[in-house]
């Protein structure tokens, strides 16, 4: 069973047994057009919830992206490194950025759903 | 014309809007030391333009330049010819400006010029990437010392004693107020630190400048491996630029960052600044690295034209993450470089260095050859360290006195240092003739 949550800054997390994949969403990597870099965390960093976990370089601008919950990284989308676009063709699949190692799944509660996102994204449009 | 645009109405609204009385007020907080009470010495309120011209010129006339007498001065900043041409195209309208032009639609002659400067300095220093210049060669190595921090995430940085001591200092006081740890070495003229010994764990880097500070020229690829045992980065300052025509460039030693001074290439001594800072590094640590970068790239019809590139790393979009704060460079003295290079190109460069290295050792024959001067560097570029029987700094006084620039005192870097008190930094060019060497050889018996 897995759910994705959504941050206001544009950030998803899919939990699958009891491990959680972090990246950016559909519209982020829109608005930001072509990705060219990349810069992932150390394996090992914990990171609170809403601190920087990752950054993200469009040919526009440079973009932090934030831990949606507390938790330690245990693994990063090296993929990215040799191939960033990966994030504009396939921001929720192939182009993850981390896993993290949740520390207190009721944070997840205060994400949004999918449906919840997808008003929040119409309505700041 | 008026240079002054603002009436005593505007000034007397602008005090009072701030409210102080008067623009003296504006200054109390000047302790009443520093301050000079009355008219700066005898310095009339106005002057007609050629009393001025004539005082100025009867006041510089009290300097000795470097290049009206014989001049051994170097220790960081070196007289080296610079053709006509260089001044001439450095000139040019379409070149010279106020500040550097970036914008690819109107600057592409700048841009195309700052790109081949990278080359020519990855070139020179065998590294994969080199940046459009620094301020000066001081402030790339503290930007190097924070680069490295940022890249291991450690920081603690380990500073040769050869290192020059304004170099030392400008990056002392980047990590007093960035809160970085620096392990100084001691000064040692006979050449020889043991920098491997003071590697640990916490170590961002080694900054090691080769020639060191006294003249002395190491191979540092033992050192380099050293680093990378420990997971450091090697940093290595090249003060003199010509050097590289003749030394193993840092990058075939294994340097992770080069910087230096790129003075003597192109420019003359300016007063010692403004001068260009060099800086390049491993393309792996490309993201890390400070200051503009220029890069080739194709326009909508494919035709090759030149940009910045990179620029994410830089402070106008990375705001307080940005690798550094400098968002310019220097760019007319790096430009002035790059015509210089172009000129001499590979062999007329080579060439040049080994003019140098010739006139150094013509030098060294000729100091050593006299009683009580001892030369203490054995393998060295443009420069050499010699002890005096007496303090250095009276020596070059003495013989400033008798029209020769001798050379810099190392009691001027190491003022707290009175074991250093009797050696004299002394510096060959090109533009040193064997007359030249003769009058400071004769000039120092005289008072010795």
């Amino acid at each position: 069973m897995s759910t994705t949550k959504f941050t206001k800054d544009h950030e998803w997390i899919r939990v699958e047994n009891g491990v959680a994949t972090v990246g950016i969403t559909d519209h982020a990597q829109n608005q930001l057009g072509d990705i060219v870099f990349v810069e992932l965390p150390e394996i090992g960093k914990d990171v609170a919830k809403g601190d920087d976990a990752a950054v993200v370089e469009s040919v526009k601008a440079a973009s932090e992206v934030y831990a949606p919950v507390a938790g330690k990284v245990t693994e990063v989308n090296e993929a990215l490194a040799d191939d960033p676009s990966l994030v504009n063709t396939d921001p929720t699949g192939g182009g993850w950025f981390l896993k993290l190692e949740i520390a207190d799944p009721s944070q997840l509660d205060g994400l949004m759903d999918e449906a919840a996102y997808a008003s929040y994204v119409e309505e700041s449009e | 014309m008026r240079y002054l645009p603002h009436t005593d109405d505007d000034r007397r609204s602008m005090l009072a809007a701030i409210g102080v009385k008067s623009i003296d007020d504006l200054y109390r907080d000047v302790p009443d030391a520093a301050r000079i009470d009355g008219p700066i010495y005898d310095l009339p309120l106005h002057a007609g333009e050629m009393e001025v011209e004539r005082d100025l010129a009867a006041l510089a006339a009290k300097n000795v330049a470097a290049g009206s007498v014989p001049s051994f001065l170097g220790a960081g900043a070196y007289r080296h010819h610079v053709p006509a041409t260089v001044d001439h195209l450095i000139q040019r309208g379409e070149f010279l400006t106020a500040y550097t032009p970036y914008q690819p639609e109107v600057s592409q002659g700048t841009l195309q010029a700052l790109f081949e400067f990278q080359t020519q300095v990855a070139l020179l220093t065998g590294m994969d990437v080199a940046n459009a210049s620094m301020y000066d060669g001081a402030t790339a190595c503290a930007e190097a010392v924070m680069m490295a921090n940022r890249v291991t995430k450690r920081g603690k940085a380990v500073l040769a004693g050869g290192l020059h001591p304004h170099y030392r200092d400008v990056t002392r006081n980047l990590s007093h107020y960035t809160g970085f740890q620096l392990d100084e070495g001691a000064p040692n003229p006979d050449g020889g630190e043991d920098l491997e010994a003071r590697l640990d764990d916490h170590t961002s880097c080694v900054v090691v400048q080769n020639p060191d500070v006294f003249g002395h020229v190491r191979d540092l690829s033992g050192l380099a491996q050293a680093c990378r045992d420990k997971g450091a980065l090697l940093v290595v300052v090249v003060t003199e630029a010509v050097s590289l025509g003749l030394i193993e460039s840092p990058g075939a030693m294994g340097a992770d960052i080069v910087v230096g001074e790129g003075q003597a290439i192109g420019n003359t001594l300016n007063f010692g600044g403004p001068h260009v800072g060099l800086f390049a590094t491993r393309d792996k640590l490309v993201r890390q690295m400070p200051g503009r970068v220029c890069g080739q790239t194709t326009d909508a019809d494919g035709r090759r034209g030149f940009v910045l590139t990179l620029s994410t790393r830089e402070q106008h979009i990375r705001r307080e993450k940005a690798t550094s704060n400098i968002c310019t460079n220097s760019g007319l003295c790096a430009l002035a470089f790059t015509i210089h290079m172009a000129l001499l190109g590979e062999q007329g460069f080579r060439g040049l260095a080994e003019l140098n290295h010739a006139a150094a050792c013509r030098t060294a024959d000729a100091l050593a050859a006299i009683d009580g001067v001892e030369v203490l560097t054995d393998a060295f570029f443009n420069e050499i360290t010699v002890r005096l029987p007496r303090p250095a700094a009276e020596v070059v006084s003495d013989l400033a006195a008798r029209g020769v620039l001798a050379g810099v005192p190392a009691s001027r870097l190491w003022p707290e240092r009175d074991d250093l008190a009797d050696l004299l930094i002394v510096a060959s060019t090109e533009t040193n003739t064997g007359d030249d060497v003769a009058a400071l050889a004769a000039a120092l018996e005289e008072v010795l």
